[in-house]
């Protein structure tokens, strides 16, 4: 088990690994199993790549220009938190905005592919060994990676900690249901993972991790289990955590391992830790082990419409509809096109719209797995919301609060602490669309972009 | 291709509001029918009039309002109320009286305040509680239950029926030969006339614990009521609370005096005890939505029940506590807001 940390502010902590089950959320039922049956496919890589610039802290610059030739994994855009590359080889046909999802208007770099592929030859493994804390996060800004949770917040300015930190959280806890990337990275990968927060840990110069997963993981605990008695350094623990969404949110894990809250307004490094996703860490060890930049990324591809749901390592920018085929294509037509999960997922109207770095899965819908649309009733105070909300808020008082557009009532009633996590929306008997209003109303409270939220 | 782009989340609990109406009126039903053979057919006859002039009354209210007809007259919540009244009332109780009483629930402890999810009051309990100031003399006639060697004639459908419609009994029938005055009733008039528990128990309307037959009728409420928990429908704080609030008391002065205080388990098998614990109390619209506020609630709701009905005018007093502990919700809510996230002070370390 872990030996705890005295480094710094904060007292030494020692993590329970199995923490106990939390007053909030709600059970949902698991139907990852659905794309879990085979190996992680590697999916063709597009005849034309959408590679968008965007992550959480704002758009990259772009390097080149249409009609530049590039090499797979050359840079296409960089500022000082992140960077995009290449996914493919071939010409650059636009630089321009594009939709892609959740945005109707992204800067991206188009890539028309050309055969045969070829690496940018200045791509070479790096050994952290050798670089400073500060080195290693400014390699990972420029080897593109940002949270693959679906947040994007840009993985090195994460690890440029300032604070001491008593530990790295490794995010495996993935509890929307449907997606399966991270469950699947772990059972194949799990040494890759390890190796990641082993340099991610040395960034932020704290000499303990736990890498969480949720409880129902059986195969990627035991893959974790081995990968780690054979790391053998005993600085990185495992912990097993509840099933009830939305024990993957950031802060409800801190919650759940460390019984501490991010401070209101704050992030997790104000109390000494600092998340990270699994699928991060895997890209990081790909950077320093292969010297990979992040050009593909593990989505799951599932829903009653696809013929054979699985997993796959997609190309950045591959159009989705371009992965749906990867998958057998849909075998009846999709009610809805989902990106993410059911919970917080965005529905697309279009397939043609790119993967990105924050694609973690598609869902092809049949129209019997979503819930139909309902009539909205008056809310009958059942207190349900209450009950399921992780951040202890009343959602039926925030919806009055929103009805009568009473921004002082909304401040004191904590909207700001809302994760958009639709625990509410989701057991309202009366049908009431309470995570549209309360995401509205939270962009209207405070101007976008603020640090990334992502409970996948 | 376009295809609906509808806002997360994109699952929704099949839960809905017709669905948990219709299941708290299925879990009522045993305990209607054991009524029905303790008490007779009286029970039956008050239920659909409630219910009748429930549904007439709400009808005329949504129109009133310009309110869709549809949906809020489906939504099964002016049923549960009429039952939840019809509970209430003696088997014998003429039409005009329980639907006065249903209307009132409706019209206006319903709809005055702003229908289905504003009310403030329990409307099952605002129609009573009316009824009990317009009407106390009619809401005294209760059959005996039949079991035991009680002397008294029961009355047949068409004998219930017809004093229903009338507000008489047919042919030479007396109330007197067909009502007796209920467990609760007794125990507050003769402690009034100083005797003791143990002599006012050997009148047969007293049961093993509680009165005879209404010690059934809980115990299907509860099984009802343990129904509505099971499905998640109702939660565990009101009914413990409110029975705790109501027995806790009710022992201690027990175990101080039994002479002249009826034990915890009289309390808990007459009158209203357990339906207002786990049907009436519960109902969400006027009951605090965070679990401490429903403990304080359910506690308030049991006390006020006590204190009524060992000191007050009236022999039960769930009704009261029920609609006094209404008024003090949002009080509650206001006071038992759980601590938002990230605004605790961090503990440990």
């Amino acid at each position: 088990m872990a030996e705890p940390s005295t480094t710094g502010l904060h007292a030494a902590w020692t993590f329970d690994p199995r923490p106990p089950r939390p007053d909030w959320g709600i059970a949902l039922p698991a139907v990852k199993r659905l794309s879990t049956r085979g190996p992680i496919q590697p999916a063709p890589p597009p005849a034309e790549a959408v590679i968008s610039l965007a992550h959480a802290q704002g758009i990259a610059t772009p390097l080149v220009r249409p009609g530049d030739r590039v090499l797979t994994g050359q840079p296409l855009a960089r500022d000082a938190q992140a960077a995009a590359h290449a996914s493919v080889t071939g010409t650059v046909v636009a630089v321009e905005s594009r939709p892609v999802p959740g945005s109707s208007h992204t800067p991206c770099v188009v890539v028309r592919r050309e055969d045969p592929e070829r690496f940018d030859p200045a791509l070479r493994p790096v050994d952290p060994a050798v670089l400073t804390p500060a080195q290693i996060a400014a390699h990972i800004s420029a080897g593109g990676i940002a949270g693959l949770g679906g947040a994007l917040f840009p993985t090195g300015r994460k690890l440029r900690a300032g604070a001491p930190i008593r530990a790295l959280i490794i995010n495996g806890v993935e509890c929307e249901p449907w997606i399966s990337c991270d469950e699947m990275l772990l059972r194949e990968r799990a040494a890759a993972v390890i190796r990641g927060t082993r340099i991610m840990m040395r960034a932020l110069a704290t000499e303990q991790a736990v890498i969480a997963v949720k409880v129902d993981m059986a195969e990627a605990r035991v893959a974790l289990h081995d990968a780690l008695e054979a790391d053998g350094s005993g600085s990185i623990g495992l912990a097993v955590v509840t099933a009830r969404y939305p024990s993957g949110g950031e802060r409800q894990l801190i919650e759940l391992l460390t019984g501490e809250e991010v401070p209101a307004g704050g992030l997790p490094r104000d109390i000494g830790h600092v998340c990270q996703n699994v699928g991060t860490a895997a890209a990081v060890a790909d950077l320093f082990d292969l010297g990979q930049p992040l050009i593909s990324r593990i989505v799951t591809v599932t829903g009653g419409a696809i013929a054979a749901p699985g997993n796959f390592a997609v190309r950045i920018g591959t159009p989705i509809a371009a992965l749906l085929a990867a998958a057998g294509g849909c075998r009846a037509e999709p009610a809805r096109l989902i990106m993410g999960g059911p919970m917080m997922g965005i529905a697309l109207a279009d397939d043609a719209l790119p993967v990105t770095r924050a694609t973690n899965c598609v869902v092809a819908a049949t129209a019997g797995e979503l819930a139909p649309a309902r009539l909205e009733m008056p809310c009958i105070r059942c207190g349900e919301c209450v009950q399921a909300c992780p951040a202890h808020l009343l959602p039926n008082e925030l919806l009055g609060a929103v009805r009568r557009g009473d921004a002082a009532a909304l401040d004191e009633l904590g909207l700001a602490a809302c994760i958009e996590c639709g625990c509410c929306d989701h057991v309202c008997p009366s049908a009431i669309a309470l995570t549209p209003r309360f995401v509205t109303a939270r962009a209207a409270q405070r101007p976008p972009p603020g640090p990334g939220e992502d409970p996948s | 291709m376009n295809r609906p782009v509808t806002a997360a989340p994109h699952w929704r609990t099949p839960d809905s509001v017709p669905a948990i109406m219709r299941q708290v009126l299925y879990a009522l039903l045993p305990a209607g029918a054991c009524h029905v053979f303790f008490f007779g057919p009286g029970f039956a006859v008050n239920a659909v009039v409630a219910m009748l002039a429930a549904l007439a009354t709400e009808a005329l209210a949504l129109r009133w309002r310009g309110q869709p007809l549809r949906p809020f007259l489906g939504d099964g919540s002016a049923l549960v109320s009429a039952v939840l009244l019809a509970f209430c009332l003696p088997p014998l109780t003429p039409w005009w009286i329980t639907a006065t009483g249903a209307a009132f629930a409706i019209g206006v402890a319903k709809h005055l305040y702003g229908g289905l999810g504003l009310n403030v009051f329990n409307p099952a309990m605002a129609g009573y509680a009316l009824l009990l100031l317009f009407f106390p003399a009619w809401l005294t006639h209760w059959p005996p239950p039949r079991i035991g060697d009680l002397d008294y004639q029961a009355l047949s459908t068409a004998q219930t029926l017809y004093y229903s419609l009338t507000g008489t009994l047919p042919g030479d029938l007396t109330l007197d030969a067909v009502t007796r005055a209920t467990p609760l009733d007794l125990t507050k008039t003769r402690l009034g006339m100083m005797y003791t528990m143990d002599a006012i128990r050997t009148n047969p309307v007293f049961g093993d614990f509680g009165g005879a037959g209404w010690e059934w009728v809980g115990n299907f409420v509860t099984l009802g009521g343990g129904w509505l928990l099971y499905r998640g429908i109702i939660r565990w704080q009101v009914p413990a609370a409110m029975l705790a609030g109501l027995l806790l008391p009710a022992l201690l002065l027990w175990l101080a005096d039994a002479d002249t205080h009826p034990s915890p388990l009289f309390q808990l098998w007459t009158g209203g005890t357990l339906l207002g614990a786990f049907f009436i109390a519960t109902d969400p619209v006027s009951s605090p939505v965070t679990g401490r506020g429903r403990l304080l609630f359910g506690a308030g709701c049991g006390l006020i029940t006590f204190v009524i009905r060992a000191w007050g005018s009236f022999p039960d007093g769930v009704a009261f506590a029920v609609l006094l502990m209404n008024a003090a919700v949002p009080l509650i809510d206001r006071h038992t807001r759980p601590p938002i996230y990230g605004h605790r002070r961090p503990h440990g370390g």
